[in-house]
């Protein structure tokens, strides 16, 4: 049986509903309402409208209740990649895409400097897939070479061939995270600068380059595990709530996800 | 073949497609006496390898309507089959064989007919086209289906828009999908149906110009070009159809849910081009009860055990509201007919769960169990289908799975239909 305690939590918004006045919860609010608690950890979800592709709401919905069951007040905040994106987030997300959608979230994040603010002042982030790409200086997009956030110095192009399936991969011991395990599905292979970090090192799938996988710098996470990596990876979620509100959490009853994890990493084992 | 065969049914086939289409229709034969599922795949395969053209030579002398979308198509197509009754016989791949193979063998073994009904993949629509020139089109909706390898929704209704331009078929389509009516707005011919989208996730952004789509109730529009919903012909008001005329006609649907009575009220537009009166079919479409084992009733150790189909998370949205309030399992594989890729189940709010009874079994539960977890929808895993039954009272028992994961179940229940 689930065992977690229902009472009194307001989830976020659910799928079909990031149009904000149909399901708005407590805890939930559009880019431009009025903030709600001051010390509430914030969640901001960027580009829902265009970077959604594949179950990345995930990524929130679990970082928000993992949040609340430790006790931490939590809001989260969906932002439409035609709003401006609020200053005040503690943790930002941006999800995979495709290539149309990528090359307009880029051009709207770039004309809005935003997020460029928020990650400059310290905020968390953890972008994945396409919203990895789009954190470096360039990527390719229907054909073309586009010009990225430039917030790390990281280029993407297109690889001989597309990467799809299970990706796992051993976490930079400084991060001090078990195995990593997700689903990968991208034409890109995406280079790190000198003085960037992989998030891990691959020992099945692709990931960056078939070598490397991800990256990691200050709080900011990129990865090619897409949609709800956090899924598969509570340790990686506990890591993004810890550095935001910057000290360590308590464990949980992570039962299912660990049975989960199982499960996939002796899938891939064979 | 004899003098006389050649002189009748099929009798204006050429020779070539004379012998591919009775290669078909034994392989066929062949196929289910080995017991390789219905058989109409191969057959169809064998017959389009010795004449690339034998699915227009076995369509042409043939009325036929074609249904598509993600959703709802092969439901679509057996209601429209009823309905087409009316007139005579149908010829119709009532079996979800849906890719040109699949029409072909259904076509053969049909033998000759003045109707035809088919249910064509989404990816497959322009091809058929050609190949029937149809006298109408169904168009349903388009969201997201097997991610790991389908087009994105835009271009998949780009390639529709693309199919049926320039044609001289009617095309009966959803006025609700802003994905559909991109499609269907240039064709020459259009009957719009109000079908409903409860799934809006793929519909945010406008294909024609990237800007958002506004919503108000049930009319959206974009807010940077000419996009908007179209003014419906057909519409459903509670349990009855409404006509163009502003008739009234009450369904009698044993098919459960919102979303079948809007693919009966599409069924009954289709059926109108061929001149089918909605009153006279009302009664054919009544006897429908399950397609391929969907909204299946099975008895077994005293519970009543209904299966529901759900491929896509528009589909789980569907069986949501179609499932009564009892004991409900849900079943997930991620097999290569289902997409390998489980990330889907973040885009389904399960939350219409909460306070039922769920028990959860599949190759893939444990991706479930922890998005159920997420959602805060109790559950129970159960190994097995079998143990499923066992843990529930007697009473009804509702159970929803994804595509192989249905198969499964509908295999331990004897390939119920
Ligand atoms: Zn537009």
């Amino acid at each position: 049986m689930s065992t977690e305690p229902t009472s009194g939590y307001a989830p976020p918004p659910e799928p079909s509903g990031f149009a904000p006045a149909s399901r708005s919860g407590p805890r939930h609010r559009a880019a431009g309402d009025d903030p709600a608690s001051e010390s509430a950890l914030r969640i901001v979800w960027l580009c829902p409208d265009l970077l959604s592709t594949y179950g990345d709401r995930g990524n929130m919905l679990i970082l928000a209740r993992r949040a609340y069951v430790r006790g931490i007040p939590v809001e989260t905040i969906e932002v439409r990649s035609d709003e401006p994106v609020p200053q005040e987030g503690d943790i930002y997300l941006l999800g995979g895409g495709e290539d149309g959608p990528q090359a307009l979230a880029a051009q709207r994040l770039n004309a809005n400097q935003g997020l460029h603010r928020a990650v400059a002042r310290g905020a968390t982030a953890l972008v994945v897939c396409a919203g990895y790409q789009l954190i470096g200086t360039s990527f390719f997009a229907k054909g073309a070479k586009c010009a990225g956030l430039g917030i790390l110095d990281i280029t993407s192009d297109r690889g001989a061939t597309r990467a799809v399936g299970e990706l796992a991969s051993e976490a930079d011991p400084a991060l001090n995270l078990p195995t990593l395990t997700g689903f990968e599905n991208h034409g890109g292979r995406t280079h790190l600068g000198p003085g960037l970090t992989p998030l891990a090192r691959v020992t099945t799938g692709v990931g960056n380059d078939g070598a490397t996988e991800g990256v990691w710098h200050g709080k900011i996470i990129g990865t090619y595990m897409h949609g709800p990596v956090l899924a598969r990876n509570p340790a990686l979620a506990d890591l993004l709530i810890s550095w935001a509100i910057g000290s360590p959490v308590a464990p949980i009853d992570d039962t299912w996800p660990n049975r989960l994890r199982a499960e996939r990493l002796a899938a891939i084992r064979g | 073949m004899t003098t006389a065969e050649q002189g009748t049914g099929r009798g204006g086939l050429p020779l070539r497609a004379r012998l591919a289409s009775t290669v078909s229709r034994t392989a066929s034969a062949l196929s289910r006496a080995a017991g390789r599922g219905d058989g109409s795949v191969i057959g169809g395969w064998l017959g389009l390898k010795i004449d690339p053209d034998l699915l227009k030579h076995l369509a042409a002398g043939r009325r036929v309507a074609l249904v598509s979308g993600t959703n709802g198509k092969t439901t679509t197509t057996r209601l429209t089959a009823a309905a087409m009754g009316v007139l005579g016989d149908v010829a119709t791949n009532s079996l979800g064989a849906n890719m040109p193979t699949g029409h072909t063998s259904a076509l053969a073994r049909a033998g000759h007919t003045p109707y035809a009904v088919l249910e064509v993949d989404e990816h497959y629509l322009k091809q058929v086209i050609d190949a029937t020139h149809p006298v109408a089109i169904a168009l349903l909706n388009l969201s997201r289906d097997q991610l790991d390898r389908a087009k994105e929704v835009a271009m998949m209704a780009t390639l529709w828009r693309d199919a049926v331009r320039d044609r001289d078929s009617r095309i009966v389509a959803n006025a609700d999908d802003p994905m559909v009516v991109y499609a269907a707005r240039e064709a020459r011919h259009v009957t719009w149906v109000a079908s409903g989208q409860r799934w809006h996730d793929d519909s945010w952004v406008c294909p024609a110009c990237g800007a958002h789509i506004v919503r108000a109730g049930e009319e959206w529009a974009c807010a940077g070009c000419d996009l908007r919903r179209p003014v419906p012909q057909w519409r459903v008001d509670g349990d009855a159809v409404v006509d163009p005329y502003g008739n009234r006609h009450q369904l009698m649907l044993q098919l459960p849910g919102r979303v079948n009575r809007a693919n009966a009220a599409t069924a009954l537009a289709v059926a109108a081009q061929f001149g089918v009166d909605p009153a006279a079919a009302l009664p054919r479409l009544a006897t429908v009860a399950s397609i391929a084992g969907r909204y299946a009733t099975v008895e077994r150790d005293g519970r009543t055990i209904r299966l529901l189909l759900a491929k896509n998370p528009a589909g789980w949205l569907e069986a949501f509201d179609m499932a009564e309030r009892a004991p409900t399992l849900l079943a997930i594989n991620a097999r290569d007919p289902d997409g390998l890729d489980t990330s889907w189940l973040y885009d389904v709010d399960f939350s219409p769960l909460q306070g039922r009874r769920v028990l959860i079994t599949g190759d893939r539960a444990m991706d479930l169990a922890v998005r159920l977890e997420v959602n805060e929808v109790e559950f129970e895993h159960v190994p097995t289908f079998a143990k499923a039954v066992a843990a529930v009272p007697p009473g009804r028992l509702e159970v929803i799975a994804n595509y192989t994961a249905f198969q499964d179940i509908r295999a331990e229940l004897n390939r119920v239909n």
